[in-house]
């Protein structure tokens, strides 16, 4: 593979991180998703089955992994939209650093809303 | 002088197929759609399970029956399911495209891909309708409160 000594267009910036961010984003939801089916799927074995495997989900740990999965998600989420909109308007691929930006601002003010919540909810007391 | 090969009048007009078929564009339109509805059902599920009230805390299996026993809620997860799973299949398919270079690596990935995911569907499927939330002789306190009344 040839080298590119510095960016070009799209090579090593804006454009080319949230490919790879994208990319990783949504490998990464589709194998929880897989283990996610199996474990929901333990309400058919019995009550006390699914409730010692949930039960590992409100630990610190996991409720560290469940912030970062969410993160994951909104990433991917708001991405893909910058992603449609950029294949659909007429003007979007000149937009598309500046759409990034956006993507950055409403993941922030997402993951502002939903920390505390969710941070309060796994280390509260309850 | 060579004389220009003229159709025969009758040979009837065939059009040749420059590509594969267009599964490709279908696929590039599906990654879209998907995702513009899947945005709103992931969102909604984890509003649901992680923001209200007690959040992850609340879950349990009459969390589960209570959420089942309504036809919303059924739906919603069955959408989810195959639209997430297929949109996420067909993602991982590219990046193996992408990445697995030897002909029989590939093949194989995508086996392995294309089984996982016809089982996991399969699965999620049946749980979303053979699940019973007053599971049989299950101790009261694990089923939802209305198990009671009966
Ligand atoms: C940590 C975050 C999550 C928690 C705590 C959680 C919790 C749950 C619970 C309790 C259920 C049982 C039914 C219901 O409540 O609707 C469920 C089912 C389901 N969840 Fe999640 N979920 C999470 C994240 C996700 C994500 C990110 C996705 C999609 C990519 C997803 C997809 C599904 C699907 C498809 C089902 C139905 C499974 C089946 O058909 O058996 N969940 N989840
Ligand atoms: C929350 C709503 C979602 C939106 C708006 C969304 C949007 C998109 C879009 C627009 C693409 C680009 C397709 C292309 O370049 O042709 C994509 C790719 C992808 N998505 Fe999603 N998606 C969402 C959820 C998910 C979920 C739940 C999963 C996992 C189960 C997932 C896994 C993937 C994968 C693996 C790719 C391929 C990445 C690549 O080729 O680099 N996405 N998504």
């Amino acid at each position: 593979m040839p080298s590119a000594p510095t960016g070009t267009l799209y090579r090593g910036r804006e454009g080319m991180w949230s490919w790879v961010a994208h990319r990783v984003t949504g490998v990464l939801i589709f194998f929880f998703l897989l283990v996610h089916i199996l474990d929901t799927a333990l309400v058919r074995v019995s009550p006390e089955a699914y409730n010692a495997v949930i039960g590992t989900y409100k630990t610190p740990i996991m409720g560290l992994g469940e912030a970062g999965l969410v993160a994951a998600i909104v990433f991917h989420a708001f991405n893909g939209i910058r992603i449609i909109l950029v294949d659909f308007l007429a003007k979007g691929p000149r937009y598309q650093r500046v759409m990034l930006w956006v993507v950055v601002g409403l993941f922030v003010v997402t993951m502002a809303g939903f920390l505390p919540r969710h941070l309060g909810n796994v280390f509260g007391d309850h | 002088m060579t004389t220009p090969a003229i159709a025969d009048p009758r040979t009837r007009y065939s059009r040749r197929k420059a590509t594969r078929g267009n599964y490709e564009l279908y696929s590039w339109v599906f990654m879209r759609a998907s995702g513009a509805i899947l945005i709103i059902l992931i969102f909604g599920h984890l509003f649901v399970n992680l923001m209200v009230g007690k959040g992850v805390h609340a879950i349990d299996f009459a969390f589960v029956g209570g959420k089942w026993s309504n036809p919303v809620w059924q739906i919603w997860d069955l959408l989810m399911l195959w639209l997430a799973m297929i949109h996420g299949t067909n993602g991982v398919r590219t990046v193996i495209n992408d990445y697995a270079q030897r002909d029989l690596l590939r093949l194989w990935l995508k086996i392995l891909l294309y089984a996982a995911t016809i089982v996991v569907v399969t699965l999620g499927t049946l749980v979303i309708f053979t699940f019973e939330p007053c599971h049989a002789g299950a101790d009261p306190s694990t089923v939802a409160s209305f198990c009671q009344a009966r």
